[in-house]
Formats: structure tokens, sequence, C-alpha cells
């Protein structure tokens, strides 16, 4: 089925920004009607050489060759044109507008000169079918669809310009696990009927089952090319990240932590439709683990127990007793002592702009004044103690930090939540987007604060964080927890399983994929 | 190389290239005042002239912290008036309403101010229409007060002597008042958790909320804060001019937002120094009195004005680029 | 039958406006002396069209995510100009017409430009052009006076058929004519576009930069409409600050009435038109209700905080409180 000769072939392709190499003469060939995965951690070039395949930047050094002949694209129109056609992560639709209006946006049917929009809906319906999602009404405003439905909105976007090439960068990271289903099969069809398929994903479980083969990309380079089963999963880990593999984790605690009063629980715990009669514990010194697909209400419910959400029900408890928390202020006083590590640092964790020094006291800034007046000496005594405990490489306190890498940004992010001494350490998915290194460094520090008589709560999209730091994993599913997995329970496949509410042996759950 | 950077003093290594062309432009301003007039570089003359920017320094005080929020202030033109005529109008009320006819005025901008950041702050109206509808609920409150006629009410003593005395010899008393707020505004924002919160606000609000900062109350004090400044300009106006006078703000709304940008502050918020603000309201002062010595018809001052500031903005006020 | 829900969800903002002054309207003339007739209604309609011309400006530019605080000045400066060119032979005044709206048009190019080529902040740059503008208005006008060819002045803002008033007549051409194919066209879409998400617009190969400069000329033009038409009423042209300021503060009020979001990205120009005339009403209502006109700034400045305070009423649904950031 898969052609010989390649559709597209990126040779030497080089991109830097600033001293930084995001790719150094990368090569990748693409064929007709096979889908091709490509793997790598985050920085490792990805998302970088589509960009350059889809006409966003230009490349520095190197070719693209397309069907024999060299092109260059001066934008995403131009890419476009060439049938190069690119899902990117942030999506690319326009919230005040249609469905419709999305769809066509890049090239709309005009009529004298205006917008014909019958043709438009035509169009419009035509591609919803085609992606498996009839349902969505071409009518309707982006903006109040759900993420899940904005996806798939986004692909029969994609769709409707008729690609030769198709990229998904981590297209279904927010989709259901009906969607999911779907779009693999409408990726399926497509591949039948000629298309080149790009697929980026984390997920070793989707990339078994559609790739014909893959990449992985590692410092800017293309690592290794083959065929989809040729490896094993820990080879392919061990190309992504260069080295031996075990001993990522530091070991787990003792069990001794059966009898102590929980630090937080939750009874009953439901908002809206995204959460639903969530009930847990959390002791202090232990590590649990939040799992599960994303958008399943592990964002939500970090944000419920922080004071972000109104409208819970349920109670919260906090060392038996019940509070009420309205904000974070509430959340990170001396009563409660919570702590959250955000999503996103760019914008919920750090003001880029602003130094290493006022970020990493911005959380404390109570603690760090006398009368409002900031107190240089004792400020600049917590901030030594955080620099050292966490090992924060930066060229001085004084810099913005946004000058600094990834891994210390979030370093900082959590040093600045330490400095609080908090009792309870929520963090949603914290290495996400960060080197190696620092990920273990984060583990073992993280085993630390427990030992040192913390409560932590993560999530987490990666299996391997889950099994290798928890001692304890909840995962939900639809915004309940769908099963807990105590200490050796925890292995990928009922991590899996119960992320797809397949439930083995027990007899309850739904069958397989909802 | 961060050992150098230390030993650096402060100011330079963290050098706003902004204020450094403020201040340029400064130079450049009296340079060719002085080819038009002699008298231009003359001491008297200058002194004058930052007694003049005193009136607008102070009120470009109260813009800025607004604007380093990430806001605006529209109500200033009568937020200005109002501060004026309302000490104005206590002092009418016998000794104790003269004795009280500063901080009366004052408190009136500081309630408007209020009212802004409630708007802003709670209700999560954008500033720019709330300050928009208070400033005409001002005016309509002033026009009622007045009777659509100007204000006949006098300054007090002190109003007049705040504006026009000497308390040091040489040195105007607004000229003094301008540099204590100004210090003062400067040790807010630069050692005080509170300046810190307003630069993290204007930065990303989301972040500075999720980090426990009660990011409502910081903008509403900011919001408060500006309207007393505003009111306290237009109180050393009345002194300066010893009464009120219908639409005496007007001018200063332009000037003081131009001032706070040409001094480096980012219009969105997060950046800037008071340093660059000072910079800007003498520049925008000079100006205005170049244009006004050298004869120029309002016409021409109104466009010279408008062309100075996107030219300046154009130096160093773009966005970055896409691509 | 969904489709109808759809299309008043596309529409919402605009017929709240309609509804608005409809209610507006049938109270003031009830209670106008003279009641409902064909000459309340002119008074009416003239007055309230300057604001419409103008309203309609500034929504082009807000659709954008962007503000004009000139669009006063624009006013003003293409009134004045108007006070000299549009007279003479109907020729000559044709000529006039032209060479004003295309002064608005160039007006509206400046904007344009300062803000999307050289990138700097509306707010501020149009400030500063306002400051411009007026300037060469007063220029042209250092004191009231000029004409205008008062044929076409008493054409354009008498009545059709002995009770449409043309100036509404002019409008709905002008709707017609300029907001209908722009806001249809593929450069009304890139602006709507950009004013609504302008990173989702750049991947998607929108022609955002075309559209935005193509939204602050037709702005220009429109302004100049309403310059026209202010000189077919008052026969002069007059450089008042005064006025023009109180333009463009209206003419912001007008667009938050018509459900414009002043973030970008949504709303129309028939609903700032709308907006406009519902403001102009209730401006009036004092009129008609015999209270003393020096309560109207106040009335007028109350309303409009009423008015922009009821769109907050919204954040009471609001379940995730980081939607209050953006």
């Amino acid at each position: 089925m898969a052609e010989t000769v390649p559709l597209l072939h990126m040779r030497g392709i080089s991109k830097r920004y600033g001293g930084v190499s995001a790719l150094e003469r990368a090569d990748l060939a693409v064929s007709a009607g096979s889908i091709h995965a490509i793997l790598g951690e985050n920085g490792a070039g990805k998302s970088t050489l589509i960009k350059v395949m889809a006409g966003v930047v230009a490349p520095d050094e190197g070719e693209i060759v397309l069907d024999g002949r060299a092109v260059r694209f001066a934008s995403p129109a131009a890419a476009n044109e060439a049938g190069i056609v690119c899902i990117f992560q942030e999506l690319s639709l326009i919230p005040e507008l249609s469905v419709a209006d999305n769809i066509v946006i890049s090239d709309p049917p005009r009529r004298f000169g205006l917008i014909d929009r019958a043709a438009q809906r035509r169009i419009a319906e035509e591609a919803l079918a085609r992606a498996g999602a009839g349902d969505i009404h071409p009518r309707a405003l982006v903006k109040d669809l759900p993420l899940s439905r904005r996806q798939m909105v986004e692909i029969a976007k994609a769709l409707a310009r008729k690609p030769r090439i198709l990229i998904l960068d981590e297209a279904t990271s927010a989709l259901t696990a009906g969607d999911v289903a779907k779009v693999f099969a409408v990726l399926k069809r497509l591949r039948a009927e000629g298309l080149a398929l790009l697929y980026i994903s984390h997920r070793m479980n989707e990339i078994a089952e559609l790739a014909d083969e893959c990449t992985v990309f590692r410092n800017g380079r293309n690592v290794a090319t083959f065929k989809a089963d040729a490896r094993t999963d820990d080879e392919v880990i061990e190309m992504m990240i260069g080295r031996e593999y075990s001993h990522v984790f530091p070991p787990r605690a003792e069990r001794k932590i059966e009898d102590k009063r929980p630090a937080l629980e939750v009874r009953n715990l439901s908002w809206t439709d995204r959460l639903h009669d969530i009930s847990l514990a959390l002791r202090p010194g232990e590590v649990v683990g939040l799992g599960g697909l994303d958008g399943q209400g592990q964002r939500e419910l970090l944000l419920a127990l922080f004071g972000v959400l109104r409208g819970l029900s349920g109670e919260i408890l906090v060392d038996g007793e019940p509070v009420s928390i309205a904000s974070p202020a509430a959340a990170r006083s001396d009563r409660i002592g919570m702590a959250l590590i955000p999503e996103d640092r760019k914008t919920e964790g750090l003001m880029l702009p602003m130094t290493v020094r006022e970020n990493l006291s911005f959380a404390a800034l109570d603690r760090v004044t006398k009368a409002g007046i900031v107190d240089r000496a004792a400020e600049q005594r917590l901030i030594d103690g955080m620099v050292e405990l966490l090992a924060i490489k930066t060229a001085g306190l004084d810099i913005p930090v946004g000058a600094l890498s990834g891994g210390n940004q979030q370093k900082v992010v959590i040093a600045k939540w330490l400095m609080r001494q908090p009792r309870i350490i929520l963090l949603n998915d914290p290495t996400r987007g960060i080197d190696v290194g620092t990920k273990q460094e984060i583990y073992q520090l993280l085993r630390r604060l427990a030992a040192a008589g913390a409560a932590i709560l993560f999530y987490s999209t990666d299996y391997d964080e889950l099994i290798g730091c928890c001692d304890r994993v909840l995962v939900l599913y639809d915004g309940h927890v769908s099963r807990e997995l105590i200490g050796d329970e925890i292995t990928e496949h009922a991590l899996i399983a119960s992320a797809l509410n397949i439930h083995g042996g027990d007899g309850t759950g739904e069958g397989a994929r909802a | 190389m961060g050992r150098i950077a230390d030993r650096m003093p402060k100011f330079l290594r963290r050098a706003d290239p902004a204020v450094a062309v403020a201040f340029g432009c400064i130079v450049l301003l009296l340079l060719l005042g002085s080819l038009y007039s002699r008298n231009f570089l003359s001491p008297e003359y200058l002194l004058q002239q930052l007694k003049v920017a005193s009136f607008l320094g102070v009120i470009a005080t109260g813009m800025m912290l607004v604007i380093l929020l990430g806001q605006i202030d529209l109500s200033v033109p009568w937020s200005v008036a109002m501060g004026a005529m309302m000490a104005c109008a206590a002092a009418a009320y016998g000794p104790v309403g003269t004795a009280l006819a500063i901080p009366f005025g004052i408190l009136c901008g500081v309630l408007l101010g209020v009212v802004n950041g409630i708007g802003v702050a709670y209700l999560r109206i954008p500033s720019m229409i709330v300050t928009l509808a208070t400033n005409a609920v001002a005016q309509g409150l002033m026009v009622v007060y007045t009777g659509g006629f100007s204000p006949q009410d006098s300054a007090t003593a002190a109003m007049r002597y705040l504006a026009t005395g000497f308390a040091v010899p040489g040195i105007p008393n607004a000229v003094i008042l301008w540099a204590v707020i100004g210090a003062a505004a400067v040790f807010l924002l630069t050692r005080t958790g509170f300046g810190r919160a307003v630069y993290g606000i204007g930065n990303r609000e989301r972040a500075a909320y999720l980090s426990g900062i009660d990011t409502r109350r910081v903008v509403m004090l900011a919001f408060a804060a500006c309207g007393g400044l505003s009111a306290f300009g237009g109180v050393l106006l009345a002194g300066y001019a010893s009464k009120a006078a219908q639409s005496m703000g007007d001018a200063y709304l332009l000037p003081s937002i131009a001032a706070v940008v040409l001094g480096g502050t980012s219009i969105l918020g997060g950046r800037g120094s008071y340093l660059g603000t000072v910079a800007g309201v003498i520049l925008i002062t000079l100006l205005q009195s170049i244009l006004s010595v050298m004869q120029i018809p309002e016409a021409g001052r109104q466009i010279i004005y408008g062309v100075v500031i996107v030219a300046m903005l154009l130096l160093y006020g773009r966005a970055p680029a896409n691509r | 039958m969904k489709e109808w829900r759809y299309w008043l969800i596309e529409q919402r903002g605009t017929l709240m406006a309609l509804a608005i002054f409809i209610v507006m309207f049938v109270i003031y003339t009830a209670n106008h002396p003279a009641g409902f007739t064909a000459n309340v209604v002119q008074t009416a309609a003239n007055k309230g069209v300057l604001l419409a011309f103008v309203a309609m400006a500034q929504t082009l530019v807000v659709i954008t995510a962007g503000i004009d605080l000139s669009v006063g000045m624009v006013f003003l400066l293409t009134n004045c100009l108007a006070s000299w060119l549009v007279v003479g032979t109907p020729g000559e005044t044709a000529l006039g017409v032209v060479a004003v709206l295309v002064a608005g048009a160039v007006c509206g190019a400046l904007n344009g430009a300062i803000v999307i080529y050289g990138r700097l902040q509306p707010i501020v740059a149009t400030i500063a052009t306002g400051a411009i503008f007026y300037g060469i208005a007063l220029l042209l006008r250092p004191f009231p006076g000029g004409s205008v060819n008062e044929d076409l002045a008493d054409a354009l803002t008498g009545k059709l058929f002995g009770f449409l008033p043309l100036s509404l007549v002019a409008l709905a051409a002008v709707v017609l004519v300029v907001w209908v194919p722009f806001s249809r066209s593929v450069y009304g879409r890139a602006a709507y576009a950009a004013g609504s998400s302008e990173m989702a617009a750049y991947m998607s190969g929108v022609p955002i930069r075309r559209g935005k400069f193509l939204a602050y000329v037709l702005s220009g033009v429109l302004a100049a409409m309403g310059g026209l038409f202010l000189t077919f009423f008052t026969y002069t042209g007059e450089a008042a600050l005064a006025s023009g300021n109180a333009y463009t503060l209206f003419s912001i009020a007008a667009v938050v009435l018509g459900g414009v979001s002043l973030f970008g990205g949504r709303g129309s120009a028939i609903g700032a038109i709308f907006g406009a005339l519902a403001f102009r009403t209730i401006g009036d209502l004092l009129f008609v209700f015999d209270l003393d006109p020096l309560w109207q700034p106040l009335f007028q400045g109350v309303i409009l905080l009423v008015a922009v305070s009821l769109g907050a009423f919204g954040l009471f649904r609001v379940r995730n409180r980081l939607e209050w950031f953006l």
C-alpha cells in the first residue's frame, strides 16, 4: 500500500531561535498512502519541523522536495495550496465565528465577490460528515462548543482543504474516548484513499494502532526511522531520551501511612457536568496520582480544590475539618496550606518579563513583607534556600524569568510555592514539556517532600510517571473516578484500561471503546 | 558574567531604552528652544516649566498606576474638574469648610476612583468603558452643581499656597509636592508588596490570581489612588488660577496618557518605571511650552503634538512582529 | 426548526439593541407633546443619524479588537472640509462630496497604517491622530463659517413621500452599499477573525492585515458621511472640540448598547445604529418629561453607566473564576 517514492522529502532542515538550535540538519521522508508517526520529547524538534513543513516558519537551511521538485513556502496559505494541511496543537479556530465559517475560512466559496453562504454550508456539512462529526451543526458558534467538539471541527476543516499530506500534531489530546475511535477510523480511511498522514503523539498505544512507520526525533535530529512494530517500547523510549531508561524514578515509600488522618479529604464533589461525585482521601506522606485521558476532569478537580471554581457541591475537609475555599488566596492560607502548580507555566505560573526574584517571592509576598514593605534580607534568605533546594540554574536572580529554560522555569514555579511550606501540594502535569534531567530532579523532590510530611496530588499524562512516582493512582473518566489503583496494581495496562473505562475481571464498567 | 552584572549600578543595568530616548528628546527640545529664544535656558523659565509640569506630573502618577495594571482611566478630565470645584465649594462653608477643602476635593476624586475600581475589578467591565461613563456622570454632577455657569467659588488660601507658594526659597511648592508624591510612588512600586502585585497583575493577571493575590482589591485601590491624585491635581490647578473652571480637566487627559506611554510604560501593562513617567511629563510640558513660545496657532500645535507622539511611539512602543 | 435558534444567537446583540430602541422610542413619542408625527420623527432621525454614522465608523474598528478615539475628530474635520468644498454647481458639489469622503478614507487609512503596520496600540495611536485631525479641522475653520450647497442639504434632510426622513434613507443606503458587502466579503470576515483571535486567524491563512486596513479605511469614510450630514444640517463648518469629544464618547456608548463586543470579533453595525438611535432617544426623554435640561448630561451619564453594567450580570453565571482573566 505504501509507495516507495516519497511524496515529500525534507532534507537537512535547520532552524535556530536565538542561540538555541531547534532543528539541526533534520530529515524526514513521507510516503503517500501511509501513516507515519513522529515521536520525541518536547523540545526535540517535532513541532518545529511540522511548522516548517506547514509554512508557518521558514527554515534557516535545508530544502523541501515535494513531488520531486524543490519548494519554498512563504506562508501557511502557500503550504495549503501545495496540499499540505496541518492540524496544530493550539487550535486554529476563530471562536466568534460559526463552524461553517471556520471550516472554509482559508478559502471561502465566492459569488459576485462576496462569500457564498449556501455553498459554504454545503462544504461544511460534507467535511463534517467526512470527519465523522455529522452531529455538529454548521451554524453553531465555535466558542459555544466543548473542546472535544472543537477538535473535531478542526479535523473537518483540514479535510475540507482536500489535503494530500495531513499532519496531526497531538490532535487527539482533548478528544473523548468515542471520538478517538471515530477519528482513527477516518484516518485509516484516508490512508486507503492515498493520503500521506503524519501523526505526532506521545501515546504509544495510539501509535501502535495507527502507524505504518515511525521516526524518533531527539535534539533536533532524526535519530531513527523504522517500521511500526520493529522496535519495542523500551527501545523507542531509549532512542527518545538517549540513555538507559530504567532507574529514572526514586523508590517508593514504605507503607506506614495507613493510619494517619487524611490531610485532604473530598466527599461527593460535583461541579457542572465536568465533575461527578468524586471522593478521595489524601494522607500526609502520600503521593497520589490522577490519571486518565485528557479532559476527563483532572484539571477541574485540581482547580476545584484550589478555590477557583464556583457552584461546587459536596464537601472538602482539611485535617478532618470541613472547609470552604473561595479563592486561591484562601487555599494558600496558613489554615489550609495548599499549593497548586498550574498547567501552563507561561500563562498561569509565571510572569515572564519579571525577574526570577520577583517571581519566586510572588506567592509568598505576605511572608517577605513587614507592614507591606518588602524585607529584602528575609526575601533573599528564603530565595537562596529555594534556589539551592531545587538547583535552579539561572544567570542571576534579577534577569527575566522568561530567559530560563523550560525545566528551570518549572522549578521556579515549584519553588515559588515551596516558599510557603505547603502541606498539600497539587500539581497539574508538572513535567509537561520538560527535559528528562529536570524531570528526574522533580521526581526526587516530590519524594522528599512526601517523606517530610506533605500530601501530594498530581495529574500526569505520562503513564511511566504515574507508575514510577505514585503510591496510589485515581483514574478519572468523564468526571468520576473510574478506578483506584494501589501500589503494584499500577501498571500501564491497568491505567490504560481504566482510562478507557474498561474493567477486566470484576465485571463492572462498560465494554470496549465507549 | 553574573558577578559583573551584579556590580553594575542597578539603574544602568536595567536602563530602559525608552527612558533614555525620552531624556534625549528633552535635551533636544531644550536646544531647539534655545535656538528660538535665549530666555529658554534661563533658570527662571526652566523652574516655571517645572512648576507647570508638576500639575501634570501629579495626574500622570495616578494614570501610571492604572496603566501599569493594563487598564486606562478616561475619567481624569472630570475627576480633575470635580476635585477643583468641590474643594472651592467647600471653602464657601465657613472656617471648617476652608480647612477641609483640600481633603474634601481629594475625597471626591477617590470616590469616583472607587466606582471605577468596582466596575473594572468586580464587575469586569473594560476600564475604557467604565471610566468614560463615570467621566460623563461626574460631568453631569458638576453641571447640575454649577447650574451650567462657571463656578463662582474661589480657591482657599491653602490651595493657593500649595500651588504658587515657596516653602523653600527658590523652589515652587508644586514642584516639592510632585517630588514627594513621586518619591512615594517610586517607593510603593519598587519596595512594597502592593507594587509587586501591580506589576504582576499588569503582566499576567491570571498568574497573579493563581498565586493567591487578591487582584480585585489591588485594582480597585489603584483606581481609587488615580482618582484621588487626579482630584489633587485639580485642587492644585484651582489654587494656581485661584478658582475652578468648566472643562479645566479636558486638557490633561491626552497629555497624561502620552506622558506615561512616552516614558516607556507599556500601555498593555506590567512594564515601566516612574523615572520614565517623569521624563515623559517634562517632555510633554516642554513641547507644549515651545509650541506656545513659537506662537504657533492652536491648530499647528495640535498637529505637531499628535505627530510627535506617533513618531516617538513608532520608535520604541511597537508590538513584536508575528513571524 | 433549530435554524432560527442559531440565527437568534448570532444576532443577539443587534436584536437587543433594536428592542431597547423601540421601547425608548415608544416612550418618547407617547410623551411628546406633538405625538407620533412625521415632524417629530424627522427631527429625531436627523439628530440620531449623525451619531449613527459615527457609531458605524466606530463599529468597524471595534470588531477588529481596536478602538478609535479619533472618530469624533474625523467627523469634525470632514465637516469643516465640506463647508469649503460642497458648494457651487451640481458638478462641483458632487466632486466636493467625493473629496470629503476620500478625506475620511485617508484619515482612516492613516489610523490603519499606524496601528497595523506600525504595530502601535489603537488606543494611544488614535488619541494622537485625533489631535492631528483636530488641528487640521482648526486650520480649515479657525472660526465657524462656510456654507454648503443648500439644495442638496435641504433635499437630504427633508422627507420622502411626506413622512420618511431622507436622512434615514441615506443611512439605510449606506448600510446596504457599505456595511453589508463588507461584512460578507472575505476582508470583512478577516476583520472579524482578527478581532476574535488574531493568532488563529494567522494560522488559518486569513488576510488579516488587509482586512483590518479596509475596516479602518471604511471607518473613515463612514465618519465622513457623518461630517457631511452635519454640514447639511448646520450649513456651516465648525471645529468644536467639545462636540467632537462628545461624539467619540457617545459612539462608544452606542456601540456597546448595540451589542458589539469591545473585545472584538462580534457585533454588527446595524446593532450600533440602533444603539445610537436608542442613546439619542434616551437623552431626549428628559425634554419630553419636562425636566430641567441642566440634568441632561447627568442623566446620559447614568444611563451609560447602567447600560455598561448590565453586561456584568453575565458574570453571575461564570462557574470558573479563571474566565474573568483573559
